[in-house]
């Protein structure tokens, strides 16, 4: 299947997965979707079967929030079957609202916001201590970077020269009280990750192309780590979720269900 | 007196074990001489990582370095360790499980006249709370040796706390019972049990002497593991004696008696009385000028011991 016909189809399970449990983070889920597809399906060394091998290419979720997107895609690439998402928000499940290792495939747990990186260039230095070739992944939000612990984890990883470490900011320019900038003003993350000593790619980040040739551009860069500052739109997918702060977590009802799925599809479909 | 520091202790066992084992690393917060590192660093560079004044990253770092195979430990001073960057504790390390040992250094109040901001007063509080987390304060530096070792072996996240300063030696050289995740009878008895954990065991067990010396039986027990506690000696001590005191370098909320109490409540009521820290700063003082002020050495222990045996016993 077309890459960018798949993050569609991933939408639509989301909002199948959200809608069943009436929880869940669909705005978020749908702005950094285009990210986890490229890495997935594309870019990142990490299958179900080297999962466990030393070798793999690590990712995080700093973002913890938006485990429904990194859920359905771990299942469509048979990490697990996609039948156990069924579980999902019922009682003892292990597919719970945020990262857990417990999950076949995930290996770190988030949720608590301003980890993800700090975790990131731990493994990033392992790797350079062993000689290993992974590269480590971590998807921020943009409303995440006003804890102070990523601009620690930001000192260290270009101190340290890390350039297997690529970072995202999924800059969506939401969060859960309003604008990022009414909220805490974030602007410019270009110059502020540069200022930190890292390379910068700023890429419109629902463009699956655009993604893609920043991650590829990111692995020819040497000595320093690279942060790709994704513009993207929160609710990305569905207009009547698209920027729209509501659509943080809210969950869709019964016609708001039907014009998701049927707007995703419309919009799938223009990449057969 | 004995001149060497639980912290050198601990830096000798690493140097010796980095040399076999490429996976460990050792992390420091700009606290490498507190830390007493510097042989370990001149001699393993590659297996160190400085972060800088950065706890919150120092733990997120050392989880990351785990979650891929190191065996990394983390040194910082106690106080800025277990509670600065207790959320990272909380996650990357308890709750994600990773294999990072945690060091606080000049824990409780080594640093005894430089303000609350560098006493770790309620470590134990906020680490053994933390779920998937053991917690451990070694007595002295025989003790502190073999815990190390022990810990060197397994994969589990745990943290230890030692103090800054060289402490009287508990046991000797080539006698030291120790059994990981129990803790160590330093003398039997039937009256009174005194269970201490850290550097106050010195006094516990100093006290435990002169009250023998007085005519009154004390157990003594050195619960260097305050979590997984050893509840089975606890209850034996409820049962088998009628007064049990707890001593510790912390506050009395969350730490080693607030433990021991609950155990004792739940299994066998007996009385239970702490002696620890005051819910306030701490008189600025050397450490043995401040727990002879809050009557936690040795004569304050059998002054309180004194004082309660009326009721209890005769």
């Amino acid at each position: 299947m077309n890459l960018k016909k798949k993050a569609f189809e991933l939408r639509k399970d989301v909002v199948e997965m959200i809608y069943r449990a009436k929880s869940g983070h669909i705005g978020g889920d749908f702005s950094l979707m285009e990210i986890l597809v490229d890495l997935y399906y594309k870019q990142m060394n990490l299958t179900p079967e080297n999962f466990k091998d030393a070798d793999h290419d690590r990712f995080i979720l700093s973002k913890g929030h938006a485990i429904e997107a990194l859920y359905v895609v771990l299942a469509d690439r048979g990490f697990f079957p996609k039948e156990d998402l069924d579980t999902f928000g019922t009682f003892g499940s292990k597919y719970i609202g945020h990262p857990t290792n417990k999950v076949n495939g995930i290996e770190m747990n988030t949720g608590s916001l301003g980890h993800g990186l700090g975790v990131g260039v731990g493994m990033a230095l392992a790797g350079k201590m062993d000689g290993k070739n992974y590269r480590v992944y971590v998807v921020m939000g943009d409303g995440e970077v006003a804890e102070g612990s990523v601009w620690e984890a930001a000192m260290a990883g270009s101190h340290y020269k890390l350039d297997n470490l690529t970072a995202f900011v999924d800059r969506n320019h939401l969060q859960i009280s309003g604008t990022t900038e009414q909220v805490m003003n974030l602007k410019s993350q270009e110059n502020r990750w540069a200022a930190f000593g890292w390379n910068v790619i700023s890429i419109p980040g629902n463009d699956l192309d655009a993604v893609d040739n920043a991650v590829a551009l990111a692995k020819k860069i040497k000595d320093k780590p690279t942060v790709i500052i994704a513009h993207t739109v929160k609710g990305f997918g569905v207009s009547f979720m698209e920027d729209k702060l509501v659509w943080h977590h809210r969950v869709p009802n019964d016609d708001e269900y039907q014009a998701a799925l049927q707007e995703l599809d419309r919009r799938g479909a223009r990449y057969e | 007196m004995n001149k060497i520091a639980n912290k050198a202790v601990v830096n000798n066992v690493l140097v010796e074990v980095a040399g076999k084992d490429k996976n460990l690393v050792v992390l420091c917060s700009d606290s490498r001489s507190s830390a007493s590192l510097e042989p370990y660093v001149k001699n393993f560079p590659a297996q160190f990582v400085e972060v800088g004044i950065a706890e919150q990253n120092l733990v997120s770092i050392a989880a990351g370095l785990a979650a891929c195979g190191k065996k990394p430990f983390v040194f910082s001073p106690a106080s800025f360790l277990s509670t600065r960057a207790v959320d990272q504790i909380k996650v990357d390390v308890g709750y994600s499980h990773t294999n990072v040992k945690l060091v606080g250094i000049a824990g409780g109040i080594s640093y005894g006249d430089l303000g609350l901001t560098h006493q770790a007063v309620s470590d134990i509080a906020a680490l053994a709370s933390t779920p998937g987390l053991r917690v451990y304060l070694p007595c002295d530096r025989f003790q502190t040796e073999k815990l190390i070792r022990a810990l060197i072996q397994d994969d589990e996240p745990a943290y230890i706390r030692i103090g800054r300063n060289p402490v009287a030696d508990v046991y000797e050289e080539g006698n030291v019972p120790f059994a990981l995740d129990k803790s160590t009878l330093l003398q039997d008895g039937t009256d009174v049990t005194i269970i201490a954990c850290g550097e106050v065991v010195q006094y516990a067990k100093t006290a435990g002497e002169l009250l023998t010396a007085q005519g009154i039986s004390a157990r003594v027990i050195d619960m260097y593991c305050v979590k997984p506690i050893d509840e089975p000696a606890i209850i034996k001590a409820a049962q088998e004696t009628k007064l049990i005191l707890t001593v510790e370098e912390h506050v009395k909320i969350g730490g080693l008696g607030s433990m021991v109490a609950q155990v004792v409540a739940e299994n066998s009521p007996t009385k239970v009385v702490s002696l620890s820290l005051p819910d306030a700063p701490v008189i600025p003082a050397t450490p043995a000028q401040i727990f002879k002020y809050y009557g936690m050495d040795a004569d304050g222990i059998v002054k309180k011991i004194s004082a309660l045996k009326s009721d209890l016993f005769s």
